[in-house]
């Protein structure tokens, strides 16, 4: 496939289109598997959406009877999919733990840490406003005065922080501390490059952010 | 028995997981006046127990029947959202009829809400780069060919190709199409894919 050496506009650093579908497909992967919403990617969606629509108009160039058009094409189709899909597993997460991640997004925001993107950001507090009219509307409006509260805080849905997830190291990590929830006893352990591992989703959730570890 | 017309909304609603039911306006109806009835009876025994406290125990009951009759009623309600959130995926933002006809007034308006600020939030995607948005619920398959056939279940009429092709589908007619241009119309039930 030709790909063209592209420039992001945030750092200076010269990335192929190549690193940036491996790194979308990565963030795509654990997106899918990770139980909580993940820092967004969008400069690599955008990047992505870039090279799409400059590979389109070269494909357009082409006869339509060539090979390379057809197979560039559902190459194309493929990495489509996979942004669709990646925005669509965040919109669904987004959906479920709407409350809880928007009461973590406010304080993210203040520090300057969102995982949200604007406009999902936007569509959460939508989504929260619609679901609290239509409840109101529906049951809430017509049942007895001490019974109409909407009170979030009922209503909210946690992810498991506590599912277990299968892993690989992108690079040595050591003395991960793996809580005893039973007993005291506390277990430290490490991580070789490389190696592949099934653990808890809580004690790598900040590993997984910093891109240390992976899902698989 | 309190709470027991609320047990039946909530196993309707586990029975078909897949596919959405006849709003049950009646039911929710029924149980929003058994809160009532149940409200009305705590208000008049709690205003009784400040010298007697015998009653105190049965207003607890009915208390707890009252909180219970809610979270069902919110549990359906939410549920029922949950399945309405797909067929906007499924669908596209207009209902066949067959299927409105199935959702409540209230739960109407929040499909049209959801649907347009889904919508708001497809046509932001990649705007910085001057795209007009993608639409989500295009690629909802991981694609396997570019081209597949389909057989037309009614007479569309002409539908024109990205390429500028200009096909005619007609009742019973075979085409070899691309996946992506016949997403929309095999949902709507015009094409029928046969490979």
């Amino acid at each position: 496939m030709e790909y063209d050496n592209i420039e992001l506009s945030d750092d200076e650093e010269e990335i192929t289109a190549q690193t940036v579908l491996r790194t979308l497909q990565n963030a795509w992967q654990n997106e899918r598997l990770a139980p909580e919403i993940l820092p967004h990617q969008n400069e690599m969606v955008e990047c992505m959406l870039g090279q799409i629509q400059h590979m389109e108009r070269n494909i357009n160039k082409l006869p339509k009877t060539d090979l390379r058009a057809s197979i560039h094409k559902m190459e194309l189709n493929r990495i489509k999919f996979i942004i669709c899909n990646y925005l669509k597993t965040r919109l669904d997460k987004i959906e479920k733990y709407c409350i809880s991640i928007l009461n973590d997004e406010k304080q993210r925001l203040e520090s300057g840490t969102n995982y949200l993107t604007p406009s999902e950001y936007k569509y959460a507090q939508e989504y929260l406003i619609n679901m609290e009219s239509h409840l109101k509307e529906a049951a809430l409006d017509h049942v007895p005065g001490n019974m109409q509260s909407f009170d979030l805080n009922k209503l909210v849905i946690y992810p498991n922080l506590q599912a277990h997830v299968f892993l690989k190291a992108n690079e040595t990590v050591t003395g991960i501390i793996l809580e005893d929830l039973g007993g005291d006893q506390d277990e430290e352990i490490d991580l070789e490059e490389n190696s592949q591992h099934i653990l808890q989703y809580k004690p790598i959730a900040d590993l997984l952010k910093s891109g240390k570890v992976q899902l698989m | 028995m309190f709470g027991e017309k609320v047990i039946e909304l909530i196993k309707e609603a586990e029975r078909n997981r897949d596919t959405i039911d006849q709003y049950n306006d009646e039911k929710v109806r029924q149980i929003i006046e058994e809160m009532h009835v149940l409200f009305k009876m705590n208000m008049a025994d709690a205003n009784a127990t400040s010298e007697n406290k015998s009653l105190w125990t049965t207003v607890q009951v009915r208390h707890s029947a009252l909180e219970r009759n809610k979270r069902c009623l919110l549990a359906y309600l939410y549920n029922r959202m949950n399945k309405i959130r797909t067929l906007r995926w499924e669908f596209g933002s207009v209902l066949p009829s067959d299927v409105r006809e199935l959702l409540s007034d209230s739960e109407y308006t929040w499909f049209s809400k959801y649907s347009t600020n889904l919508a708001t939030y497809m046509r932001s995607l990649g705007q910085d780069i001057g795209y007009s948005g993608i639409d989500l619920t295009e690629n909802l398959r991981p694609p396997k060919s570019l081209y597949i056939e389909v057989l037309c279940m009614s007479d569309y009429g002409k539908l024109e190709l990205e390429d500028g092709d200009v096909i005619l589908l007609k009742k019973n007619s075979r085409h070899f199409l691309p996946t992506s241009e016949c997403q929309t119309l095999i949902r709507q039930g015009i094409l029928k894919q046969i490979t």
